[in-house]
């Protein structure tokens, strides 16, 4: 095909259609470039920021970047990795994650960002600021302890009228993820269940639905988060 | 349906994109928005009520509450503590027996923080119903109290005009412009209109060629050459495109725009018009930030006057075709509209978050068509570069820097105000034109910028030295670096729009490993900390706020490293003064255990 191009990761020779996201045209080549906030077919946010890559010398965000012929990019770097894992450990900082009792864990792509990046303990202060939880609605509830602000429900959670059923309210450090209770309560259960589904962390959950998975057949019990697209896994 | 809300959203057409226009009007009969406003206007609109919410949320000016029948928002910047803030927060506090961030119990006075409103040169500074009141002592936050308890309005207690048009019935302001010396280009002599009757005889290549021959750059402080901008976005596709001028001068310690705004409108809206016939724009928009909403009367007088003279409308400027016009777009408070995605993101009634790039808005902007963003100095020099021409704007400035530069100097100066330099000004130079001395440190650029010291002030204002929008807040010896640090770090804190992480949170990170510092409790590791957790920020974010959010702490800790010193203990990469009986006090109060203190 004409609209193939050709371009660089880590070194890697790699190909994709033309005008591919870099996280995607990542993908069909066999390496993983992680990401929280990025879902395959909408429109990309770059609000996670751990997709970080360094193209010709710049950070740039994989999801937000279309491939160009000839691009050299620098992903799998110390420099680029320590900044993935500074970001993931201000993500656990700034909400409240108790892993062992989220109906998530196991499932939590963050905890899994978590492992993969071999986080022990952040390295930053924890500080527990209080997050409230909402409940009001029929079919889900949101725990903004857990939020990351991924956008991933802001984007693509639409009512069949076209509204956003999930919204940010505030900004900064006290933004938080607002419901539309009135949307939300006509939301079929299929949509209920691909909400939660769609949330990366445990911060919007299915209600009377929770640890369905046993331990030992969660998603992330065995390999660790990229490893389906990586060709060598590389943790046992 | 309120009719309130029925009315306001008819009168902007129903339209969603003018979203920050229809919150802005009810927000001025309200005081305050709730969920049956969102949901009335959200059905309107077409949008959930969650949409609304988020817009008006994200606006300090939307989402603080002004029920009370005084509203004051005292400005919480770096020079307005340098001249006393304090004091004054304690006075308004002590006379109206409310808190900030609280409205009095009988209704009548809320207080607020708020950040920089372009007053720089004359603080303490407060907005109470949108009403400026500059130099406030303690006597005068008494006196304000005690007449408006006393049922005095907010324009009663206007006792003085400030100089030039702040006198003007439109405008009857207590604001003074401190314009302090005129310079060649921008507060030259001006003929109103001398370039707009050469347009017709110019094709607009014609002059976008003349824009790109005299080097001008962008003056919010990028300097993306503004020749250049306009020809990119003449060349991508579509028929539809805008020109939108940025007038959201938020960065802490600039207000260079507010003097061209009140003393020459006729300028910068003639640059409109110039611009906009150079890229066939479909309308101006000037973003005014709504710290200046004191201006609006005045500049909508100013845009009939230019209507009634033929200069905006249909055939403007009696160039057959070129139907145009100018609208202004009021802000609502966030200081990261300044930057260009997030101030046509704003324009669309949207939170002000700026956008992933590419595309450029000068391909896909407001409204999705191609766009420009152009500073209001920028306009403003663009009139008299087609007046004048490229080769005599080209032999002011330095090398690669033509032409001048308007700086807000501000902080321990004799003479705080406007200055209109040639671009190559030693910072020697500008402290002693602006009366200063014992400096300790210059912060270049506001906080966005760098912290310099005495060993860089030869350095000289220009792209390829210390280039600058222009903000220059001088620090005199007797300041605590830190204590100025603490204010910038806090500023960038509070208008972070949240998008990216880091910047969401990495902010507060570094805030309070700074206060640790302050408060005497930081070891050496802290530093290192501050340094290592700063420059990942840089890397991080997607736009200039979050990217330069660490500045201040980067550029004090390489340029004032003892200041730090002095108040940590060194050597030590542990915290020696952790107080663990005070630490577990809450759950030892819990489980009924009394550890001993």
């Amino acid at each position: 095909m004409n609209d193939q191009v050709k371009f660089t990761i880590d070194g890697k020779q790699c190909t994709a259609e033309k005008n591919t996201n870099l996280v995607e045209a990542a993908k069909m080549n066999g390496i993983y470039i992680p990401t929280l906030c990025h879902l395959e077919g909408v429109k990309p946010a770059g609000s996670c920021r751990i997709c970080n890559v360094k193209i010709n010398g710049r950070f740039m965000t994989a999801c937000t970047t279309l491939v160009v012929d000839g691009m050299v990019i620098e992903s799998n770097t110390n420099e680029i990795q320590e900044l993935r894992k500074i970001i993931i450990e201000t993500l656990f900082v700034s909400g409240n994650h108790f892993c062992p009792a989220c109906e998530k864990s196991g499932n939590c792509e963050l905890q899994a960002m978590g492992y993969k990046y071999q986080m022990m303990v952040p390295r930053f202060p924890y500080e527990f600021e209080e997050k409230e939880v909402d409940a009001k609605t029929t079919k889900l509830y949101i725990d903004r302890n857990r939020c990351i602000l991924c956008k991933r429900c802001v984007r693509s959670i639409k009512s069949k009228d076209g509204k956003s059923i999930f919204a940010i309210k505030g900004r900064g450090h006290k933004a938080v993820i607002n419901i539309d209770h009135k949307l939300a309560n006509q939301m079929t259960d299929e949509e209920a269940m691909h909400a939660m589904e769609t949330c990366p962390v445990g911060s919007i959950l299915r209600k009377e639905r929770g640890y369905v998975d046993p331990i030992g057949s969660r998603k992330f019990d065995h390999k660790p988060i990229g490893s389906e697209i990586e060709e060598t896994v590389t943790v046992k | 349906m309120s009719s309130l809300v029925q009315s306001t959203i008819e009168k902007y057409g129903k339209d969603a994109t003018r979203l920050m226009d229809i919150i802005t009007d009810i927000k001025k009969e309200l005081g305050v928005l709730g969920k049956g406003e969102f949901t009335e206007i959200a059905d309107q609109l077409g949008l959930s009520s969650v949409e609304v919410e988020q817009t008006y949320s994200f606006y300090h000016f939307f989402s603080t509450d002004s029920r009370a029948k005084y509203n004051i928002y005292l400005n919480d910047s770096l020079v307005s503590e340098m001249m006393g803030r304090h004091e004054i927060a304690e006075a308004f506090e002590k006379s109206t027996g409310t808190k900030f961030g609280s409205i009095s119990s009988d209704g009548l006075f809320s207080l607020h923080n708020t950040s920089c409103i372009g007053m720089n040169d004359q603080e303490p500074a407060a907005i109470i119903n949108g009403t400026i009141f500059p130099r406030i002592t303690t006597y005068r936050v008494r006196e304000l109290i005690q007449q408006f308890r006393a049922g005095k309005e907010v324009e009663d207690m206007v006792n003085s005009f400030g100089g030039g048009k702040n006198q003007s019935d439109l405008i009857k302001s207590m604001v003074t412009n401190n314009l302090n010396r005129r310079g060649a280009v921008i507060f030259s002599n001006y003929e109103p209109a001398t370039t707009l009757n050469k347009l017709k005889d110019l094709k607009p290549e014609q002059v976008i060629d003349e824009v790109k021959n005299s080097n001008l750059r962008g003056r919010g402080g990028a300097g993306f050459p503004t020749g250049l901008k306009w020809d990119f976005c003449t060349k991508s596709p579509g028929e539809v495109r805008y020109l939108l001028c940025n007038a959201d001068e938020g960065e802490p310690g600039t207000f260079k725009d507010r003097v061209i705004l009140t003393e020459i409108p006729h300028l910068l809206f003639e640059g409109m018009i110039v611009g906009g016939y150079a890229i066939s724009a479909k309308e101006g928009i000037l973003y005014l930030r709504m710290e200046y909403d004191y201006l609006k009367d005045y500049l909508n007088a100013i845009l009939d006057d230019f209507r009634k003279a033929g200069w905006l409308g249909k055939n403007a400027c009696g160039i057959e075709g070129f139907n145009y016009d100018i609208r202004i777009q009021m802000g609502a408070g966030a200081y990261v509209c300044g930057e260009e995605s997030a101030l046509i993101e704003s324009s669309e009634g949207k939170r002000g978050e700026p956008r992933n790039r590419p595309p450029f808005p000068v391909q896909v902007g407001y409204l999705n068509k191609p766009t420009v963003v152009n500073n209001v100095e920028t306009l403003c020099s663009v009139v008299k570069i087609i007046e004048k021409g490229a080769d005599w704007y080209k032999a002011m400035g330095t090398k690669e820097t033509a032409g001048t530069k308007l700086l807000s100097i501000s902080g321990d100066v004799k003479y705080p105000g406007v200055f209109e330099i040639e671009w190559g000004m030693s910072i020697d130079e500008m402290l002693e034109m602006a009366g200063a001395t014992n400096v300790k440190a210059v912060q270049v650029g506001g906080p966005s910028g760098r912290l310099i010291g005495q060993n860089e002030f030869h350095r000289t204002i220009c792209y390829e030295d210390l280039p600058t929008g222009g903000a220059m807040i001088v620090i005199g010896e007797h300041r605590k670096i830190l204590d100025v640090v603490k204010n910038f770090t806090d500023f960038f804190i509070e208008e972070s729009c949240g998008s990216c992480a880091p910047c969401r949170y990495l902010t507060v990170i570094l805030r309070n490993k700074l206060q640790k510092i302050i408060d005497g409790k930081g070891v050496t590791k802290d530093l290192d900390d501050l340094v290592m957790w700063g420059e990942q920020m840089k890397k991080a974010n997607r736009c200039g706020l979050g990217q330069t959010a660490a500045n201040p702490v980067l550029t004090s800790i390489e340029n004032f490293r003892s200041e730090y010193e002095t108040r940590i203990e060194k050597g030590k990469d542990f915290d020696t003064k952790f107080d663990l009986n005070k630490a577990i006090q809450n759950s030892s109060r819990y489980v009924g255990r009394f550890p001993q203190a």
